[in-house]
């Protein structure tokens, strides 16, 4: 049994319950950083990272944390995180931490972090708690992915850098959509993803606030 | 003068915080189902933002900046890695005495923020500001002006955005689309729109 939960903790975020398509947590640094999948991948690797730790701390000090200052120390603890992630991208991957630029800092504020540390790990023991943040990343990690393969391929012919298909200002035949590159496809392609996922999984759907009445009339014609 | 109505202009339209940045998303799209709601977070925003971003930009220059402390004798002494923390630190200390001071003394504008003061900790555009405040390099009269626009430019997406969903709940959307999907496409294209500002020359 304790096995199954651990799956289920584990698995159920990157598609039954993933954190941007149906939680509308962390969205925030999910569209800006899409453009290229290396910076994306580094971003996702990042935010596992928080997460998971983060979890794992802040359900280790669950019971000691007087309730009304709770908020301050976890966010402390992820601060505190974030800031070892910071000062690691720095050393070792300087290019892409200064094409993060402020989107590393701003995983402290990433409601993903700050809502499983107290949705989930308050509640939970330490172990569930990290794979917890495992599976939120990851599920985080799932849509971003989609949103920069998407982007990459479609708005600059390559992916990861390498060019797949040769665009037209080098010689090539592929005639790049530049609009993939902004800001407003990456809200295009989340729409879309989330259509798509919630096509697969009807129950995700949200009830309409208004239902259109059935004709009761017949039509004159 | 000039130089700081361009900064303004800038911060409003060109690099609007929620529609080119997509900063303060979570709250950007959890609390836009209403425009007096969007409009009470899009005020307390533009609050916080004006007082945070200077707070942050004196306290950056002052203390954690390299080379900052020299009049303590200490020259070399390079304290940036602790600005996340002590940004974050700021910022819900500030929303903190905010809200005290609003509930003694205007207890009406209180009552109106009501729970999206707390909230204002944690969303990434209040954080965001002061990263590029400080990436940007701003003196303190610009991050002044800077927090200001940037607050302005996000309750007025916020307030468009509330705007058109209001209307938008009683159209006949696709059921996969229905709720976050559509809104996503919304802001898509009220993006889209924001993009072009982007050609006017400052």
């Amino acid at each position: 049994m304790a096995d199954a939960s651990a799956k289920q903790v584990l698995f159920e975020p990157i598609f039954s319950n993933n954190p941007i398509a149906l939680q509308i947590l962390g969205i925030c640094s999910a569209l800006a950083v899409t453009t290229s999948m290396n910076v994306t991948l580094v971003m996702c690797a990042a935010v596992i990272a928080v997460t998971a730790f983060s979890n794992l701390a802040v359900s280790l000090v669950r019971t000691q944390i007087p309730g009304s200052i709770r908020i301050i120390v976890q966010m402390t603890i992820i601060a505190s995180l974030v800031i070892v992630v910071d000062q690691v991208l720095k050393a070792y991957a300087y290019e892409i931490s200064k094409q993060l630029s402020v989107f590393v800092g701003l995983i402290i504020t990433n409601c993903i972090v700050m809502g499983r540390a107290e949705g989930f790990a308050m509640k939970n023991g330490p172990y569930l708690s990290f794979l917890d943040g495992i599976g939120n990343g990851l599920g985080y990690s799932v849509l971003l992915i989609f949103v920069a393969f998407f982007r990459e391929l479609l708005g600059a012919g390559s992916l990861f850098g390498v060019s797949l298909m040769p665009v037209v200002n080098e010689g090539g035949w592929y005639v790049p959509n530049g609009l993939l590159l902004l800001p407003p496809s990456a809200f295009f392609i989340i729409g879309l993803a989330i259509w798509g996922l919630r096509t697969w999984k009807p129950e995700q759907i949200e009830e309409p606030d208004y239902k259109m009445s059935r004709h009761t009339t017949k039509e004159a014609f | 003068m000039e130089h700081y109505i361009s900064l303004i202009l800038k911060a409003i339209f060109v690099e609007n915080m929620a529609l080119a940045f997509f900063l303060g998303m979570c709250t950007f799209l959890a609390i836009s189902k209403k425009i007096e709601a969007a409009l009470g977070l899009g005020i307390a925003v533009v609050v916080v933002l004006t007082i945070t971003v200077p707070v942050n930009n004196l306290l950056y220059n002052g203390i954690l900046r390299e080379g900052a402390l020299d009049w303590a004798g200490l020259s070399n002494v390079d304290l940036s890695f602790l600005g996340l923390i002590t940004y974050i630190g700021i910022i819900a200390a500030i929303v903190q005495i905010m809200e005290m001071v609003l509930d003694k003394y205007i207890p009406a504008l209180y009552s109106a923020l009501g729970v999206f003061l707390p909230l204002i900790t944690v969303n990434c555009a209040i954080l965001g500001a002061s990263l590029f405040m400080v990436e940007r390099d701003y003196n303190f009269g610009e991050s002044v002006v800077y927090g200001f626009g940037a607050g302005v430019g996000w309750a007025l997406a916020i307030v468009a955005l509330a705007g058109i969903r209001e209307k938008l709940k009683y159209s006949d959307v696709p059921e996969g689309l229905r709720g976050l999907g559509i809104t996503f496409i919304t802001v898509g294209l009220m993006s889209l729109g924001f993009m072009s500002f982007s050609g006017i020359s400052l």
